[in-house]
């Protein structure tokens, strides 16, 4: 029986999971973006149900593995008769995990405008949706960036969970070519590599903009 | 016919009553001080003429709108009162400029260019027309308050509340904001104030509302009132306030 050895097609092969790991990332980002910024705004509304029917949701998507949203979005819409193709039920488990994250992430940086520019914008006579969307959010989406960006680390790191029901990310490429070559320690590594060429960019940019956009700055 | 009319009202929070009874008319192009000790209810009070509190009961009517709490009525009245705060409360992330066109644009419906010119005049007024461009953060406390001031006046509100807000600065700032305040007064407009300034309540105001324990306990002709204050509460607030 003869091994293949860790070579540039390996290489390519792992590249090409490195492809379906950034591709999950930006759709979990994209949809748990969208979701999360209509649970944050709900989180804080001033309708009371809305608010602890949002914060219910975020309780509940925080306090389990992000494992058991995928194992539930696969076999739970497998048992509802829906044939899913594995980046689709990896794909709406990464968005359901990112937007009870993110929600949480932005009702705090709501919250964190201070009051006085509430009272003074609502005294300028603007309507509660003028308000948020002059005054409140510009400022919230300042405070957010530097976590959001930090936040987008966990989630690149995260889809690697989408390799348990055969989805070949990153992580699951590694453990194929491993699987052909046995050469666990060079694969691994690459792979390790992989990861951190994509995350350790965004590490530093959340960090840079964190010292950029310190609150009250308007640059 | 009174600008601004409050009658009987009332407000407490929780069980603590903060407004017990206050009535008071201001009529057009006066100027009125309220002073009183701390936790008298002054900022209470003004916060209730524009809504930002909701009374418990009583009635208030500004430039011919009913205090209500349905919110386009409600901001209809805002429309036409202006308020400026202690701390300011600049929009950080927008300029100067921006921030004195903002509700005019989207509130009022005003056109861009109409808004500038506005805004540039409104700048011109309080001294500051060189920083139409300038960012809150770039500015000394007593230029923010004199942007907010001008962010407020670009609404063409026929009433302006002011609630301490040269508290937050020192002396020589303090005068140009008051500067500002008076010539205000002397082209006319509505004025209600809360302040510490003794002697710009004394010059400024033409008549006074000294508060006291959420009533007020002594009204009357500014001069006079300083003069020859009527109730001991208020002879011992103005002598422990002379400065
Ligand atoms: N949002 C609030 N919740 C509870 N109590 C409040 C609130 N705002 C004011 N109070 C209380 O109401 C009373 C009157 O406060 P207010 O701010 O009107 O006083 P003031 O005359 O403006 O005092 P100061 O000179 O210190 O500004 C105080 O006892 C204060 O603690
Ligand atoms: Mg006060």
């Amino acid at each position: 029986m003869t091994f293949r050895t860790f070579g540039p097609d390996e290489f390519l092969f792992l590249l090409s999971g490195l492809q379906w790991t950034v591709l999950l990332t930006i759709i979990a980002l994209i949809g748990g973006g969208v979701t999360g910024f209509l649970i944050a705004l709900a989180r804080v509304s001033s309708l009371q149900w809305l608010r602890i029917a949002a914060g219910t949701y975020i309780q509940i998507i925080q306090g389990i593995p992000v494992l058991m949203i995928l194992f539930l979005s696969y076999y739970g819409l497998g048992l509802a008769g829906l044939d899913l193709p594995p980046l689709f039920a990896a794909g709406a488990s990464m968005t359901v995990y990112a937007s009870g994250y993110l929600a949480e992430i932005w009702r705090g940086c709501i919250q964190s405008v201070p009051k006085q520019q509430w009272e003074a914008s609502e005294s300028l006579a603007m309507t509660r949706a003028q308000q948020y969307r002059y005054v409140v959010l510009p400022q919230a989406l300042r405070i957010s960036l530097p976590s959001t960006v930090g936040f987008a680390v966990q989630v690149v790191k995260n889809t690697s969970i989408a390799s348990i029901i055969g989805f070949v990310e990153l992580a699951r490429a590694g453990q194929l070519i491993n699987n052909a070559t046995f050469q666990p320690f060079r694969v691994f590594v690459a792979v390790a590599a992989l990861y951190f060429v994509v995350c350790y960019p965004l590490s530093q940019l959340s960090r840079w903009l964190e010292r950029r956009l310190h609150v009250g700055s308007h640059r | 016919m009174s600008e601004v009319i409050v009658e009987n009202v009332h407000k407490s929070f929780g069980t603590v009553e903060v407004l017990k009874g206050v009535s008071l008319k201001v009529k057009k192009g006066e100027v009125f001080a309220l002073i009183g000790r701390s936790g008298s209810g002054k900022s209470t009070l003004l916060r209730c003429m524009n809504g930002l509190e909701k009374v418990n009961s009583g009635h208030i009517e500004i430039a011919g709108h009913a205090m209500s709490r349905d919110p386009a009525q409600l901001r209809k009245l805002r429309t036409d009162v202006g308020i400026v705060f202690q701390s300011y409360n600049l929009f950080p992330h927008l300029s100067v400029g921006e921030n004195i066109m903002l509700a005019p644009r989207i509130v009022r419906n005003v056109a861009k260019s109409e808004a500038r010119n506005t805004a540039k005049e409104v700048l011109k007024l309080v001294g500051l027309s060189e920083k139409f461009d300038a960012y809150p953060d770039e500015l000394s406390g007593g230029q923010q308050q004199r942007v907010a001031i001008a962010r407020s006046l670009a609404m063409q509100p026929k009433v302006m509340l002011f609630d301490e807000v040269t508290s937050a600065l020192d002396p020589e700032l303090t005068e140009e904001v008051l500067s500002v305040m008076e010539q205000l007064a002397r082209d006319g407009m509505t004025m209600i104030l809360v302040t510490h300034e003794m002697g710009f309540a004394k010059r400024v105001a033409t008549r006074t509302i000294f508060m006291h324990q959420g009533t007020i306990w002594e009204e009357g002709a500014s001069r006079e009132m300083f003069a020859n204050p009527r109730t001991p509460e208020m002879r011992q607030f103005v002598k422990s306030d002379v400065k």
